[in-house]
């Protein structure tokens, strides 16, 4: 199973962590001060697995974001990359041509949909138009709440005034 | 007034900060940030605390962000994450559950609140919310929560929302793992779903049916044929990866069952595409079906494309694949050693080391001595962190099973020394280590052990490397074991005196006066049996001497009235190890020696090498070294410094005057000074053997001790010393820079800094830069089951032509093989009769007994029948199923028919052979199950000792009946698959 999914700028700044199994924060952070000093200093061309305490992280960088996933020593490695790919095809049809501010300012989103791609640190979905189908049906009950709140809240402030 | 209530809260919802606001504020604070966070979170603790749901959830928004990426604590806000999980709108809802499942575990305390909310949305008709409280649950599932909410999970195993139904699935596992009795109610639905005709269920249920075999394999052989079916029929590579992992570690546990899935496993890895399922096939064919030699030898194949392929990915899990393949089948490494060697030297890394384990593999007792070498001069030229990984390796491997393939005790240890010298070398330890054990277990090796240890100490220029001090250490204590080897033992005083030496830190100075004490016991003690020989022998000869020597006499007892000045100019004479032309000199005269006295074991010294003289140097040069060390601070070196300046004040006024005395009276008498040193040679000359590792153990413990049995409280004390963590990963050192990186960083901090809209132009020219790690621009819209195109597969021009030297140069060596290399018969290894050698337990599959395992056990035993009714129910119309059906029919006379004849030939008679082969297999697992009955007995009482817990107790009785159901239940298993 996947134990946490990282993302991490070329600067070593954090945009995304998700974890499955338990860490507690003093864990996590170390966790990405290990990962992050082993991950960026790697090369390009360069295998994009990496050993790390009993456990492997996939990574792979794509922009200038990297995107780790942390798996048991049996998992398939190959399979990891192709979740990461997926995830990155989802999250570029999303946003329409994914860059890293996309995440910096939606970060919540960039929740959502991995909440749909994995769960409980296995893949749910292995098709990006459900996933984004999915997404864009949460989010059109979102919007529907927002227009309504708005509108009371545009009522209530001009009584107000 | 609820008017004042509201305005406030509208006033707080118009001026709050979105989360907008706090990401771009965030973002132009590049120094102040901790005291913006800090105000931001002042405010965040302010608007969570409103009565408006929007503001409260965007707070709780803001918090949740600064929680995940700047991981502040929000566990404060754990009741304020309750109430908007609680909200009636979705989207704060949504906002809360996010937040709970970022922030809470087992021992938040208001987890006790949210069991109905989570039941409330687990049974919501709103799908999304269904979705949002499976997902919380899968991260935060307590026992408690666990077993609060199984039926609504059961309820969700079935229903009709594929959306739903595949979360429900995935969660189920926690649920199982926090609260086993859950198996109990879900069990049944979970296996119902594996005949599902949807792609995503299949894959989820298979998933989790996948980690639960992961922890108890053996439970899961009675749904053998359900996955047997979905490995022959199911396209999805998601699914058929899992279900190749199910079956890896089934195999172990059923021998039949390896000999049906064998070959849809080779189809599978001849016919797919994906590098991933090739990959798995690849794996679980060397992991668990190693003994079918057809499909070991297409999996060989293919890993060969593997490490032939420009992808490095492709090239590691090669690698790996090789590695462990190759316990069973070294002949696959053998047939690709040439690549195996030509990437000990690519740039990654991760690849080097793991063509180094295999290059290891290769390694016997025949081409030790070549790849070693090889091995060395390689590391010679690697960087520091890979050369030491390279040295650890060989000395791992050459020691392994008391140095099992050495033959050539001699050159190993000169192989130690020369590893020594290797600059980067951080081996410190281990060749101490085994420089010492060698020693002792290999008497033969001693004189050429001496030798190395000479030529380490002699070298001044080693002292200053603080890696090496552990070799030194033993080293010196080689030499002062092992003196009677010596050709020169003065020669070794001097080294261990040096001035240099004061660079040792104080232990490793301590083993070397410890051993110059050695090393002038033993001159004294040699001196006198030779002057005691010539005075018996010829008398004469030592008259002669006499004047002389109380000439000498006369001039030591002046030297002890001013003991800095006279020795001080023997010093000057050349004992200062830095005086080059000396220490050529005495080396010239060790050689010399080594011509003239040839081959003899025994000490050979040149008869004038112990004079009166050269002892009262010696001697000299002993205290003048030591006796600032009687100032030292350290408790070992000012002890070992005191035993040694003490005893030549014991000696020191007799040696002389006995000697005097012989030569004056020839009636030995005996003296005292003499004595000393007979005995204290003696006790030296006492030879050290190894120590068993259980040698503790024998020792009976006195009677009348006390050993504290619990040493819980040892924790507490212990609490501030933490043990630094070992990071296993030993090659992320920053030497691997990068270097596309670094010209493009300022650009990367200017994107940072500017506003989304401005960042276009600046990302399209980072897309040129880096069109390397970004998405093509034409989708590819294949399904992604095709493994993703790797990094720009540019074929690498060789960089160094070294590489093919070696590998030609290894190649050779690998090639001869069976090198007459016994011309020399390998010595005698001290071996102890237990604790050296290493235990190799046969890998018997352990079937670890969790109650999860037990429940399942307990379920699918007993509900046997039904997988039997559900299978011959024709309620499922999927025509998929049928057809599975029909070939598990087939199957059946087909294995049968394999059973019979084909797997043993030798036997006459096929009929009675299947039978035997039939009572067999049952028998053993009527014994197994009775095993784990016993195991499962002693778990549930220590469960009930142990834990206070009400639950556990309540279930103990039940738990430790259960196996005995087990047991009545085995023989009705069926025969899977026959």
């Amino acid at each position: 199973m996947i134990h946490f999914v990282l993302l991490i700028s070329r600067q070593g700044k954090v945009r995304l962590t998700k974890w499955y199994s338990p860490y507690t924060q003093k864990e996590r952070t170390k966790v990405l001060r290990e990962l992050s000093g082993v991950i960026l200093t790697r090369g390009p061309k360069l295998c994009n697995f990496v050993e790390w305490r009993g456990y492997k992280v996939v990574y792979k960088r794509y922009a200038s974001l990297y995107f780790c996933m942390c798996i048991d020593e049996e998992d398939n490695e190959l399979e990891i990359l192709e979740i990461i790919h997926h995830y990155v095809e989802i999250l570029d049809r999303y946003f329409g041509s994914v860059c890293e501010l996309d995440l910096i300012f939606n970060f919540h989103k960039a929740y959502y949909i991995l909440d749909e791609l994995l769960i409980a640190g296995e893949l749910q979905e292995s098709s990006k138009k459900t996933v984004a189908r999915l997404i864009a049906a949460q989010d059109s009950l979102v919007e529907a709440a927002k227009e309504q709140r708005s509108s009371i809240s545009n009522i209530i402030a001009q009584a107000t005034k | 007034m609820a008017g004042g209530v509201s305005s406030s809260s509208i006033m707080e919802t118009l001026f709050q900060r979105t989360l907008e606001d706090l990401i771009k504020g965030l973002r132009l604070q590049l120094i102040g940030e901790s005291a913006f966070v800090s105000k931001a979170i002042e405010e965040i603790r302010r608007e969570v605390k409103s009565t408006d749901p929007h503001t409260k959830s965007t707070a709780l928004q803001k918090l949740s962000y600064l929680a995940s990426l700047h991981f502040h604590d929000m566990s404060w806000a754990a009741f304020h994450v309750v109430e908007v999980m609680s909200s009636s709108r979705f989207s704060h809802k949504r906002i809360g559950y996010h937040a709970a499942s970022l922030s809470f575990h087992d021992d938040t305390p208001v987890l006790l609140l949210i069991t109905n909310q989570l039941r409330k949305d687990l049974a919501s008709t709103n799908e999304f919310e269904v979705s949002l409280a499976l997902e919380c649950l899968s991260r935060i599932s307590t026992p408690d929560l666990a077993r609060d909410l199984t039926p609504e999970i059961f309820t969700l195993l079935s229903t009709t929302k594929i959306f739903v139904r595949k979360k429900a699935i995935s969660v189920v596992l926690r649920v199982f793992a926090k609260y086993p009795d859950a198996v109990r109610l879900c069990f049944k639905r979970l296996v119902e779903n594996l005949d599902s005709s949807d792609p995503q269920i299949l894959a989820a249920v298979v998933g989790v049916f996948c980690e639960l075999a992961s922890q108890d394999p053996g439970s899961y052989l009675p749904l053998a044929p359900e996955f047997y079916r979905i490995l022959v029929d199911s396209k999805n590579n998601w699914v058929l990866i899992k279900v190749l992992k199910i079956f890896a570690k089934l195999a172990p546990f059923e021998p039949r069952l390896a000999k049906r899935v064998v070959e849809p496993i080779c189809d599978h890895m001849r016919r797919t595409g994906a590098k991933s399922l090739m990959f798995e096939c690849i794996r679980t064919v060397i992991s668990s079906f190693s003994e079918y030699e057809s499909a070991v030898k297409l999996a060989v194949v293919k890993i060969r494309e593997l490490l032939v392929d420009d992808d490095p990915n492709l090239k590691y899990l090669g690698l790996q694949a090789l590695s462990v393949i190759a316990p069973k089948h070294l002949w696959a490494v053998l047939e690709n050693k040439e690549v195996v060697i030509k990437w000990l030297s690519d740039e990654d890394p991760n690849i080097k080391l793991e063509s180094l384990r295999l290059v290891m593999a290769m390694v016997s007792e025949s081409n030790v001595v070549e790849i070693s070498r090889v091995l060395v001069n390689y590391s010679l030229k690697s960087d520091p962190g890979f050369c030491n990984e390279i040295l650890g390796s060989i000395l791992c491997t050459c020691s392994r099973n008391v140095y099992e393939i050495i033959v050539d005790f001699d050159w190993y240890v000169s192989l130690l020394g020369e590893m020594s010298r290797i600059p980067h070398c951080q081996k410190g330890d281990e060749i101490e280590n085994q420089l010492i054990d060698l020693g002792m277990r290999v008497k033969d090796v001693r004189p050429e052990l001496l030798r190395v240890a000479r030529g380490l100490l002699i070298d001044p220029a080693l002292l200053g490397n603080p890696f090496l001090h552990r070799i030194l250490a033993a080293a010196a204590w080689v030499s002062g074991e092992y003196v009677e080897f010596s050709r020169n033992p003065f020669e070794l005083m001097e080294a261990l005196l040096q001035p240099r030496t004061s660079l040792l830190p104080p232990s490793v100075r301590a083993v070397y006066i410890h051993s110059a004490f050695k090393v002038l016991i033993f001159c004294l003690h040699s001196y006198i049996l030779q002057s005691e020989s010539i005075t018996s022998s010829f008398p004469d000869n030592l008259v002669l001497g006499v004047s002389e020597l109380v000439l000498k006499k006369n001039m030591l007892e002046g030297s002890e009235l001013t003991t800095c000045e006279a020795p001080s100019a023997h010093r000057s004479e050349g004992f200062n190890p830095r005086n080059q032309s000396y220490e050529d000199l005495s080396i010239k005269n060790g050689g010399d020696r080594t011509i003239n006295h040839g081959q003899t074991s025994t000490p050979a010294f040149s008869e004038n090498i112990f004079t009166y003289d050269s002892i009262i140097n010696l001697i000299n040069q002993v205290e003048l070294a030591l006796g600032p060390l009687t100032g030292s601070h350290d408790a070992e070196v000012f002890e070992r410094t005191r035993h040694i300046l003490c005893f030549i004040e014991l000696i020191k006024g007799e040696i002389t005057e006995c000697l005097v005395q012989k030569g004056k009276t020839l009636e030995s008498e005996e003296m005292k000074a003499s004595k000393i040193i007979k005995l204290i040679s003696d006790a030296f000359s006492e030879e050290l053997g190894p120590v068993s590792v259980s040698a503790q153990q024998r020792v009976p413990i006195p009677e009348g001790l006390l050993l504290k049995e619990n040493l819980d409280d040892l924790e507490t004390i212990c609490a501030d010393f933490q043990v630094p963590e070992s990071n296993l990963f030993s090659l992320g050192s920053p030497y691997y820079g990068e270097e596309v990186g670094v010209s493009s960083f300022g650009l990367q901090d200017k994107e940072e800094s500017e506003p989304s809209n401005e960042a276009t132009s600046l990302l399209t020219e980072h897309r040129k830069l880096h069109g390397l790690y970004y998405l093509a621009s034409e989708k590819n819209e294949i399904v992604g089951n095709d493994y993703p195109p790797a990094n720009e597969p540019k074929l690498q021009v060789n960089p160094n032509n070294d590489t093919e030297d070696l590998v030609k140069l290894t190649v050779q060596s690998l090639a001869t093989n069976k090198k007459p290399n016994h011309a020399k018969t390998r010595p005698v290894v001290v071996k102890l009769d237990e604790g050296d050698l290493v235990t190799v337990t046969a890998k018997r599959p352990e079937t670890k007994d969790d109650l999860v395992s037990g429940a399942v056990r307990e379920v699918l035993l007993g509900s046997d029948t039904r997988t039997a009714t559900s299978q011959s129910n024709p309620s499922d119309k999927s025509s998929s199923k049928r057809k599975g059906k029909e070939k598990i029919n087939v199957d059946r006379s087909e294995l049968k028919e394999n059973l019979g004849d084909s797997e043993k030939p030798k036997h006459e008679n096929p009929s009675s052979r299947k039978n035997k082969h039939r009572i067999s297999g049952k028998e053993r697992r009527h014994k197994s199950a009775g095993k784990i009955g016993e195991e499962r007995e002693e778990n549930g009482q220590k469960g009930m000792q142990k834990s206070s817990h009400r639950h556990a107790r309540h279930k103990a009785p039940h738990r430790s009946d259960a196996p005995l159901n087990v047991v009545s239940q085995t023989p009705v298993i069926p025969d899977f698959l026959l």
